[in-house]
């Protein structure tokens, strides 16, 4: 399976639920220092239930068709749900070898995800080795 | 001229079916000559140098200083001038943490180029962190040219002898000449440059120069720091350990004499005999020939992007065709597609065997004065043809179809 599968190439040229978030419950900004790829998301959260998502970004073509996809997952879960999603459920949902120059690209939708529903529970957000799943002992 | 065919026959890696190598500023390939001399002293010569009286001692060593004698011979220095380190940011770390540490104090200034890679600009910014010295930068106009600062009342001046991004290579001479009439010393970062032109230091006169021996065709594990007799003399050691001490003692120690004093430990011997190789080996061209060849190709390359759909040549001001011919440019371009993230690309044409770099290549606030994250880096060795950039323009447009379609 190519890495740059249609399913990818699709989502990076016509991305689903980009929008500014106007008027949007909480906003979460985060980046991927080492390649230059950040995505804003935004959330509308009614009690603990996501309803709505848009997200902005740049960067490279996983990382932002990952944001895509993922985004297609997030209305009508709690954010509890969203805070047990694990790094394998992001890389079956995007179904390509996800290797290790490209696995920070992959994360950062749900590194993203995780901090906006962090600072709206007024937590500090995880780093990445927490979003990576590296154990830090 | 260079008989490119041949120079590539002496290239194991290069003379490959299917490799584009288009990324001798990160590393060069090695010539067969640098694997058998490094082969022939495991082999034949392997020992601890300077430690032994038995016969394969003596020949590490003479193996050993002989290497450093051909450095000295290189940049037309003296072989007692010539610190053998472990890479150039291992050479700069130590002028940073020994010279810096010795003689720059509180609210002591040092200037640097926005052109720096982050080696020559870490080591100074732990300075400032760890003693408050002030970093300044020399900023550059839309060509990449430096725009000089005034030095009064600056330490040192520590800049690229060329840019590992947009190939510019700054007036080292004139810059040199304006720091020592302030007062200020000059460190080169000739990382780049080392390859691409003849350096002497006498005739630019600099303070300290570095360099690493894998950009030369040499091997990785070694570098190379120049500097003037009494600097080097009026420095404290960088790392203790053995062979860098006169006598120890329970209470304390003195120090060897330059150039031991810095080489504390085992060197990298193997890896010294290889850079003699290497040097050896690059010393059979002219360099004229050399940067013709390459002049060459910087034309042929930025001529053939610029055609590409959507690219921006990095510190292209419509004049860069200039700027090559009149060599103030060597050794790569940089730059951006429209729409196209550098990691997708160099990934894509990376599996039809092309090898392009792609990042901030270790120049972030370069990137960041130039308005971009990340950039696609072509650059050149002896070995590379019009071939090779034929080859990789032709998957670059490839690649554009596919992200972009």
């Amino acid at each position: 399976m190519d890495l740059y599968a249609e399913n990818i190439l699709d989502h990076y040229r016509d991305p689903r639920h980009k929008g500014e978030g106007n008027e949007a419950s909480i906003s979460q900004s985060e980046d991927n220092p080492s390649c230059g790829d950040k995505l804003t998301v935004h959330l509308w959260i009614e009690g603990t239930v996501v309803k709505k998502i848009e997200w902005e970004g740049v960067g490279c073509a996983i990382s932002q068709a990952g944001m895509s996809i993922f985004s297609e997952e997030i209305e009508g879960k709690s954010t509890d749900e969203l805070l047990a999603i694990k790094k394998d459920d992001v890389y079956e949902l995007l179904g390509v070898p996800i290797g290790p120059r490209r696995f920070k690209c992959a994360l950062l939708c749900l590194h993203t995800v995780k901090n906006a529903i962090r600072k709206l529970e007024e937590k500090d957000p995880q780093s990445w080795l927490e979003t990576v799943e590296i154990d830090k002992d | 001229m260079l008989n490119t065919d041949e120079i590539r026959r002496q290239f194991p890696l290069i003379s490959q079916k299917g490799i584009t190598y288009l990324d001798s500023a990160a590393t060069a390939q090695k010539p067969q000559a640098v694997l058998d001399a490094l082969e022939k002293f495991y082999k034949e010569e392997n020992a601890n140098v300077h430690r032994g009286m038995h016969v394969l001692a003596e020949k590490a060593t003479i193996a050993y200083e002989g290497a450093r004698k051909s450095v000295s011979a290189f940049l037309n220095a003296a072989p007692h001038e010539i610190i053998f380190t472990r890479g150039c940011t291992e050479s700069i770390n130590l002028v940073a943490k020994s010279w810096g540490k010795a003689n720059l104090k509180q609210g002591d200034t040092v200037v640097l180029s926005i052109l720096e890679h982050h080696s020559n600009i870490v080591p100074w910014l732990q300075l400032k962190e760890e003693i408050g010295i002030n970093v300044k930068w020399m900023d550059i106009d839309n060509e990449g040219t430096l725009i000089l600062n005034d030095f009064k009342n600056v330490k040192l001046i520590s800049i690229t002898g060329c840019s590992n991004v947009l190939g510019v290579k700054p007036d080292l001479k004139s810059i040199i000449k304006k720091a020592h009439a302030a007062g200020a010393k000059v460190m080169i970062d000739a990382a780049q440059l080392v390859v691409h032109e003849r350096i002497d230091v006498k005739d630019l006169d600099c303070d300290f120069l570095t360099f690493s021996g894998h950009k030369l065709y040499g091997p990785t594990g070694i570098g190379v720091l120049y500097g003037k007799r009494k600097l080097l003399e009026s420095m404290p050691p960088f790392m203790g350990g053995g062979m860098m001490i006169g006598e120890v003692t329970k209470e304390g120690f003195t120090s060897a004499e330059i150039p031991h004093k810095f080489e504390a430990g085992t060197p990298p011997i193997a890896q010294a005999v290889g850079l003699h190789a290497a040097i050896d080996w690059l010393s059979q061209f002219d360099w004229n020939d050399i940067q013709q060849q390459e002049q060459k190709l910087l034309l042929y390359a930025y001529n053939t992007l610029k055609e590409v759909d959507g690219v921006s040549i990095l510190g292209d001001d419509d004049n860069h065709s200039s700027l090559i011919t009149h060599h103030k440019i060597a050794s790569c371009l940089s730059f951006t597609i429209d729409g196209v993230h550098p990691h997708d690309l160099t990934e894509i044409i990376g599996r039809k065997g092309v090898s392009l770099r792609a990042g901030h290549h270790c120049a972030q606030p370069l990137h960041e004065r130039l308005g971009v994250t990340a950039s696609t880096r072509m650059s050149f060795g002896i070995y590379n043809t019009v071939e090779d950039i034929q080859k990789s323009v032709e998957e670059i447009n490839k690649a554009i179809q596919i992200l972009k379609k």
